[in-house]
């Protein structure tokens, strides 16, 4: 039940995409983002779909993986969709006129593109997710933000309780998973009854969780005083992030490929 | 006498159809009868948890079918919470499933989600407190002011306090020391004798198995390796030692006897017994002895 989360979870292989410097990946998926957002119609959304869906087969992700990430946030899209289809105004008479709902042409345009949109944008950040281990990639926000350190950002402790927090996501799915099974087997109703039911049911799970999220911290504090941690000034790593050639070649691929994308907003009208 | 609980060609995988799939359990078919100690052991990842958490359904089978008095707990129609009320498991480190303010709640949790009357919950909860040993007086202390042992106690008087048919503990000795150890064991033994509950013990110790179980389950590489009577399994020492798993120290010592040629059974497991069966074969020599003086 639990183990169906994907979001943030790491496919490990040892494709062009896996290899790709994570700062760089980062970056990358920023511009896709803002690319995405500046697409106005419906060419240069399929194109970077397309382009994407590339970039999956490459990284050899299979699509069942990516509907299982999607699944969570259907509600956002469907809901997106809906308040777009119908408070969307436009031109001409309405398709659907009923009591106060208008549907107008553009109003289904818009939703349609505004659905693909976030379905892109959650699979793009995905991509990041799926291809790059947790520690690489919080290694590669470390280095990042390197720059704000001199502004007085604490960069390498906010990397720090990012690693931890997201080294312990697994454990602590694994630790309420058992949890949950042992309420269970004390006859514990997790999956029925009524809302209350059910917000009342989770106490016999969060407080176990709780105390022993507590004393996880407590330990790992302690060993990580005991190996003398003090903090990121003087410290050296073991896997120094380096550009690549072929990094070099992403770059250009990604330049030309958005480029384009971006570049189909003079070919098609736009959809607003 | 009738199986309480039966595994037919039961085989689990756990994420099956992801690239990470692992097969636990493979074609495992077996039954306990009513009112047996099992034991079972097997050596790390051979598939004993995977195993018993599909006695009382939490896991699903991938294929193949569980029983409880015949019927397949998983058939349409069935209430699975009633048979997580038959078969009470005990996880391992259950300490760590408290939650209630006071350990009389949290004994109550279970019976309570068995829907029973005010009195019934009372008089079961002071019962299974009993039987694990907490004081009266501890009952309406707050479970986190405790040791680990004593917290592992009220854990199984949880459990016990549901009254299942069959009782399911999961290492319940682990990381006590040894009076922690004998004394949860003790209890379980005495509980077992008392009310006839069907126990299954998952051990890693072969001491404990020898100690308290009638029968032993061995698991090896996901599947059944022997399950028969104590005797007949610790009989297969060297077996035992070519699965990695360790014999009771005594049956150690009677194996290397036997390979010396002395003239001994080879099923020895407890200590008591090992002391009877090597007097009575210095008895047979010294006849021997004698026979051939005169």
């Amino acid at each position: 039940m639990l183990k169906d989360i994907t979001i943030g979870q790491h496919f490990p292989g040892d494709s062009i995409v896996h290899r790709t410097d994570p700062r760089l990946k980062i970056l990358l998926v920023i511009a896709y983002i803002v690319l995405l957002f500046t697409i106005n119609n419906f060419l240069g959304l399929a194109l970077s779909l397309v382009l994407l869906a590339g970039l999956y087969m490459l990284a050899k992700i299979p699509l069942r993986i990516i509907l299982k990430s999607l699944k969570p946030i259907i509600p956002i899209i469907a809901f997106t969709a809906i308040l777009n289809l119908f408070f969307m105004g436009g031109q001409g008479e309405p398709l659907i006129h009923f009591w106060v709902i208008k549907v107008y042409k553009e109003g289904i345009a818009y939703a349609i593109f505004m659905a693909v949109r976030i379905v892109a944008l959650i699979a793009g950040t995905g991509l990041l997710t799926y291809t790059t281990s947790p520690i690489v990639l919080t290694d590669a926000i470390e280095r990042l933000l390197s720059p704000f350190a001199k502004l007085g950002l604490p960069v390498h402790e906010l990397a720090m309780m990012m690693t931890i927090a997201l080294r312990f996501i697994p454990t602590l799915i694994e630790e309420t998973d058992k949890i949950m099974n042992a309420q269970k087997a004390r006859g514990a109703m997790l999956d029925s009854g009524s809302a209350k039911d059910r917000i009342k049911a989770m106490v016999p799970i969060l407080i176990p969780l709780f105390i022993s999220a507590f004393r996880r911290a407590d330990e790992l504090a302690m060993a990580m005083e005991c190996r003398c941690y003090r903090g990121g000034e003087g410290r050296t790593r073991l896997k120094v992030l380096k550009f690549q050639p072929h990094d070099w070649g992403t770059v250009t691929f990604c330049a030309v490929t958005f480029g384009l994308v971006w570049a189909t907003r003079f070919v098609m009208p736009g959809v607003l | 006498m009738a199986a309480i609980i039966e595994t037919r060609h039961l085989t689990h995988i756990y994420n099956a159809g992801m690239p990470d799939a692992t097969t636990a359990l493979e074609d495992v078919s077996f039954a306990v009868e009513e009112g047996d100690f099992v034991g079972i052991i097997g050596s790390t990842g051979s598939g004993k948890s995977t195993l018993i958490t599909h006695f009382n359904g939490i896991l699903k089978p991938t294929s193949g079918q569980v029983l409880l008095d015949g019927k397949d707990i998983w058939a349409k129609g069935q209430d699975i919470r009633k048979v997580r009320f038959a078969v009470g498991l005990v996880f391992q480190y259950p300490e760590y499933q408290l939650f209630e303010e006071t350990i009389y709640k949290d004994i109550a949790f279970g019976p309570k989600n068995m829907g029973l009357s005010e009195e019934e919950i009372d008089r079961r909860v002071r019962r299974a407190a009993a039987f694990t040993g907490l004081p009266e007086e501890y009952l309406e202390r707050s479970p986190f002011e405790l040791s680990g042992g004593q917290k592992r106690r009220v854990a199984i008087a949880g459990v016990l306090a549901m009254e299942p048919r069959v009782l399911v503990l999961d290492e319940p000795a682990a990381g006590l020391d040894p009076e922690g150890r004998d004394m949860i064991l003790s209890q379980v033994k005495r509980y077992h004798k008392e009310t006839g509950t069907t126990v299954l013990l998952v051990s890693h110790s072969m001491e404990d198995i020898a100690k308290y179980a009638d029968k032993v389950l061995v698991m090896d590489q996901k599947k059944i390796a022997m399950y028969d009577r104590v005797d007949k399994v610790f009989a297969r020492a060297d077996e035992l030692l070519e699965l990695g798993l360790s014999v009771p120290q005594v049956t150690k010592i009677f194996l290397k006897l036997r390979q010396m040629g002395l003239d001994l059974p080879q099923d020895v497991y407890t200590v008591p017994w090992a002391v009877k069966t090597i007097l009575e074969a210095k008895a047979r020599e010294e006849a021997k002895g004698e026979g051939s003086t005169c």
